[in-house]
């Protein structure tokens, strides 16, 4: 493909002013890449413009801390300056009182009210109630206007909420994401026990994803080799077993599992049937029915790697090490796994980084004990509209798979993923 | 890239052509609410006789509650939810952050027409529901009476089913660790009460099977998951008109409004204030609280319900009493806080 | 296929391999097997034994509004979807595979990512900055991000069918005077179509089945199959939604074959011009 194309055109020989072969060649390159250059760019525009630019604003508003700032902007001015030790002096007091005035029923007086109220509960009703007792009246100055509205003003705790925000730009969430946070000297302390959780569902999210990986490698493996062993006609009945589940609705198969596994359903029925239980199992709400069915939607995509790699493996090599003495069962490990290793290193890395990922699974067939990473973006998201700590979350889990993904591109080249998918 | 934008360009205009057909279908009213049966006797009481009369479509919608869709709405000013179905502290809250408009009662119906309690600056009380103590009467022969026994694993052994969500789990939680029901609130207020609250609820934790909407708990108590569970009254009386023998404890019940309420910046909010007279109505309060039994909101509907069902409405005497009614400012000032706090203990 | 002179120990790892590998097979396909029946069930429960056969579940889903819209709306956004991830897919495969650039491995890691960011991310972080454009709770919305989530796969399948296709045979046809656009139609795309289809259908199943972006985008007009289904499972759990499930089994099988087929076709193709 080295070759330019326009070398075998005429006109290119022909061209009116004398050139270099050299630089007709490189001219030729050139024009080249800015042709196909051209096909891909569409694609990348619209990535990024769909894609990646969300997902930069997502990361970006980790560390967002904007509603101190925009609803009090000269109050906060003015706190990066205090001491922070006794109460702030009268300016303080005035700009604050005339900010809230400016703003007070607005959207962006509500919003930094309930921002201070993530920090201390009782926040936003201090803030409603001091928002009614404003303008002070005549005479009276706005310390007194506030103190009068709340004597909480007067201590300097209370401002120490509003200095420590008064900076568009918190780590607050990110320490939060890892249970930590700020105590009220500001130093990062450990969460308490009733909050800290994250590291525990991180934990957990890598741990469970760990579990599935292992036994779609342990289910997949046999069927991979079975199908790499078979003659052709076979193997393909094989794959279509395997590839009918993958092009199956993963709502169908959560469905599905539901109906196998409550506990009227056919699992426990069959088991009862055939006297090996008296009362029906707990499978489905629990870890069980959540593993059950991760590791029925995640299998294929652990077989199909393992069965591109394997397919591809001599069945001479263990039968020479076989006729040359080696028990088959040590022919097999020292000779053909090591072979099967990067179908093995794909298919894992494959299974674990989607799995990961996952939702829809354990919200629908776990309690809150299975719940992964993902939940908790999506609870943040929605249930109390706290777009920095799901952003935070988001950030956190974002990496995992990053780094997890370059590995695998790293392994398998990037391009052919979704070959091997198939 | 000609061919490229040749065969993008039918796209872009055949989409153009799906978002002026999703722009003209949004003149209609886009009504909000509760799914499950909560709807459908919503849609009987209020959405078709609504079109029968005006002549106008409602686009049925459901949610769980979540503020964040009409947030980023209204932040957008892409307002497509016309009438929302709203509980109380989510209201409230939303009212201060600008979400909902302040209502003109005078496109509404007099004042004075309806229960004081349900008149809000941003919302109209649609109906009274309550959270119940529900069993399945086929399964257990000896019948619950309190919270108390809601816990009682020895005398009632098996699953529990609750409202993923701090609110009412934690109030049942204090009302079986022996907290009068005026003190509810004041003791949850602190540190020591919210502690003790999910110290009680360790107590059947295992034990606790979770649901998120209303049509669960009935479900689930008729195929025998659990042996009672916390369940909003309406559901239950429903399934019991299915057939199926489920009862209803109305000790210690927790009861609260929804309301109507207009999301700020909607193209339609003349058709809303419609809509929500429209449905306030006595007569179709009257149908309404006959199909699923709520109580009615407007003073004159009550009078209009059918005597059989007055005693399944939350508002009838004997169930008001030792009932306790959800303390709307406290959940707009503990709520975020409590339901981390929970969703963080759930997970543990 | 086992050798005669196996040991009595190697005849019976033979058949217990293969008795491990049927049931691995068993798990697979147990769950597809099982719902299909239940969807006519006569009764409104999801349970074996069935009580009798009824078709009412269908009619159920074809009458009742909600699922008439969810299977409207799945119509309207996933071909739009897969149409535009193809349209955008197709061309950068064929761009990507002309020419080197340093970073080529790199990008082509990007442009394939959507497949492994987790959904969820997608969803929020495309709801955020959608919402406030007005994008969210608009078809729109929900097709540019399911063409993106849908856009690797195209990329990847063209890009395999290119890795053997013989680029000479497009400079064969520019040197007997075709213009660049005739030879696109005229050669490349019938040599790479069964690449491009399949990538297709790969992108028109994953929006077709998509749920996660869906549940954070859509508004309740937008509603899909799949986020229909996915408050039916987690409320009220009814034979309907075994039949939604029977139609969209049927469904999937007949990609599966369109898919096998086109990758025969391909073969056969590939080892005819060799």
């Amino acid at each position: 493909m080295s070759t330019p194309s326009t070398l075998t055109m005429p006109e290119a020989i022909t061209a009116e002013t004398p050139m270099s072969l050299k630089e007709q060649l490189a001219r030729a390159e050139r024009l080249k890449k800015l042709k196909y250059g051209a096909l891909i760019l569409p694609l990348v525009l619209f990535l990024v413009l769909t894609f990646i630019w969300p997902i930069a604003a997502l990361l970006k508003r980790s560390i967002d801390n904007p509603e101190i700032v925009s609803a009090f902007p000269a109050t906060s001015e003015l706190l990066r300056q205090w001491d922070g030790k006794n109460a702030p002096p009268d300016a303080v007091f005035a700009a604050f009182a005339d900010e809230i005035v400016q703003h007070k029923g607005s959207p962006v007086f509500a919003a930094a009210a309930k921002r201070l109220n993530m920090e201390l509960p009782g926040f936003r009703s201090l803030m409603m109630k001091t928002a009614r007792a404003l303008p002070p009246t005549a005479g009276a100055s706005a310390r007194e206007a506030l103190v009068e509205a709340d004597p909480r003003w007067e201590e300097p705790a209370t401002w120490q909420y509003l200095a420590r925000n008064a900076s568009p730009y918190t780590a607050r969430y990110l320490l939060a994401s890892v249970d930590r946070k700020y105590d009220d000297a500001g130093n990062v302390v450990q969460a308490d026990a009733d909050e800290a959780i994250y590291v525990n569902v991180f934990a957990r999210t890598f741990g469970m994803s760990a579990i599935v990986t292992a036994f779609c490698l342990l289910l997949g493996f046999p069927l991979a080799y079975l199908m790499a062993t078979q003659p052709p006609r076979i193997a393909n009945v094989l794959m279509i077993f395997v590839v009918l589940p993958f092009w199956t609705s993963i709502l169908v198969r959560v469905a599905a599992w539901l109906v196998l596994l409550q506990s009227e359903g056919l699992v426990n029925k069959a088991l009862m049937l055939f006297g090996l239980i008296d009362q029906p199992l707990e499978l489905v709400f629990n870890s069980t029915g959540v593993y059950i069915a991760m590791v029925h939607i995640l299998l294929p995509f652990m077989i199909l790697p393992l069965y591109s790699v394997m397919k591809g493996i001599s069945p001479s090599y263990v039968r020479a090490a076989v006729s040359l003495g080696c028990p088959p069962i040590r022919s097999f490990w020292k000779v053909y796994f090591p072979l099967a290793l990067p179908g093995v290193g794909a298919g894992c890395l494959l299974v674990f980084i989607l799995c990961m990922g996952y939702y829809i699974t354990p919200a629908l067939l776990g309690s809150p004990k299975e719940q992964m990473a993902s939940y908790f973006v999506a609870f943040y998201t929605n249930q109390t509209i706290n777009w920095g700590m799901a952003a935070a979350l988001s950030a956190i889990l974002f990496a995992a798979t990053l780094v997890l993904y370059i590995v695998y591109t790293k392994l398998v080249g990037g391009q052919d993923m979704a070959a091997r998918a198939r | 890239m000609t061919r490229t934008t040749t065969a993008v360009r039918p796209i872009a205009a055949a989409c153009a052509a799906l978002c002026l057909v999703a722009g003209t279908a949004s003149a209609d009213v886009t009504v909000i609410s509760f799914g499950g049966t909560n709807q459908k006797a919503q849609e009987k009481a209020f959405y078709q006789p609504y079109t029968k009369t005006t002549g106008g479509k409602i686009v049925a919608g459901e949610y769980n509650g979540e503020q964040a869709k009409i947030k980023a709405m209204v932040e957008a000013k892409n307002v497509t939810w016309d009438v929302v179905e709203v509980e109380s502290p989510e209201l409230a809250r939303g009212c201060e952050e600008g979400l909902y408009e302040k209502l003109d009662m005078g496109k509404i119906g007099p004042k004075a027409d309806f229960v004081p309690a349900a008149l809000s600056e941003c919302g109209i009380g649609i109906f009274v529901w309550s959270t119940v103590l529900a069993y399945n009467g086929d399964t257990l022969k000896n019948a619950p009476a309190s919270w108390n026994d809601f816990w009682d694993l020895k005398k009632f052994p098996g699953k529990r089913g609750m409202r993923k969500g701090a609110k009412f789990t934690l109030e049942f939680a204090l009302l079986a660790d022996g907290v009068k029901p005026e003190d509810v609130y004041k003791t949850l207020g602190t540190k020591a009460g919210a502690d003790r609250a999910f110290k009680k609820l360790d107590q059947i934790k295992s034990n606790i099977q979770w649901w998120e909407a209303g049509a669960q708990p009935p479900q689930l108590l008729a195929a025998g998951d659990v042996v009672m569970s916390t369940a909003y009254n309406g559901r239950i009386a429903t399934a019991q008109k299915e057939g199926k023998n489920l009862k209803i404890v109305w000790t210690n019940n927790i009861y609260d409004f929804d309301s109507w309420g207009i999301p700020v910046g909607t193209p339609n909010k003349e058709e809303a204030y419609k809509f929500i007279a429209f449905a306030s109505k006595p007569e179709n309060q009257k149908v309404f609280a006959g199909e699923i039994p709520y109580g009615p909101t407007n003073v004159k509907g009550t009078a209009l319900v059918d005597k059989a069902i007055v005693p399944q409405l939350p508002t009838a005497p004997q169930n008001m009493k030792g009932a306790l009614a959800s303390n709307t400012q406290f959940w707009v000032e503990h709520g975020e806080d409590l339901e981390q706090r929970f969703n963080a203990w759930a997970a543990k | 296929m086992i050798a005669t002179y196996a040991t009595p120990l190697e005849r019976v790892w033979h058949y217990a391999f293969r008795a491990i590998c049927g049931l691995v097979l068993v798990f697979l396909m147990l769950p597809i097997l099982v719902i299909a029946p239940l969807s006519f069930n006569a009764d409104s429960f999801l349970l074996y034994p069935m009580s009798g056969f009824s078709f009412k579940w269908y009619e159920e889903f074809l009458t009742s509004p909600a699922w008439r819209q969810a299977f409207m709306n799945s119509c309207i956004v996933s071909p739009f979807a897969t149409l535009l991830a193809m349209a955008l897919g197709t061309p950068a495969a064929v761009g990507l595979a002309r020419i080197e650039f340093p970073g080529k491995a790199l990008l082509t890691s990007i442009l394939i990512s959507p497949m492994v960011v987790p959904v969820v991310i997608v969803g929020v972080a495309t709801y955020l900055v959608f919402a406030p454009i007005g994008l969210s709770g608009s078809y729109l919305g929900l097709i540019i991000v399911h063409a993106a989530l849908g856009v690797p796969f195209v990329l990847t399948t063209v890009t395999a069918t290119l890795q053997g296709f013989d680029f000479n045979l497009v400079r064969a046809a520019a040197s007997l005077g075709a213009n660049p656009l005739t030879t696109f139609f005229r050669v490349t795309l019938p040599l790479v179509a069964p690449g491009v289809i399949s990538g297709g259908l790969f992108a028109f199943g994953t929006s077709f089945d998509e749920v996660v972006v869906t549940l954070f985008l859509a508004g309740p007009e937008q509603s899909t199959l799949p986020r229909q289904m996915f408050a039916g499972i987690r409320e009220n759990i009814s034979p309907t939604i075994a039949a939604v499930a029977t139609i969209l089994t049927i469904l999937s099988t007949f990609m599966l074959i369109t898919l096998e087929w086109l990758r025969r076709r391909s073969e056969r193709l590939r080892s005819q011009g060799h």
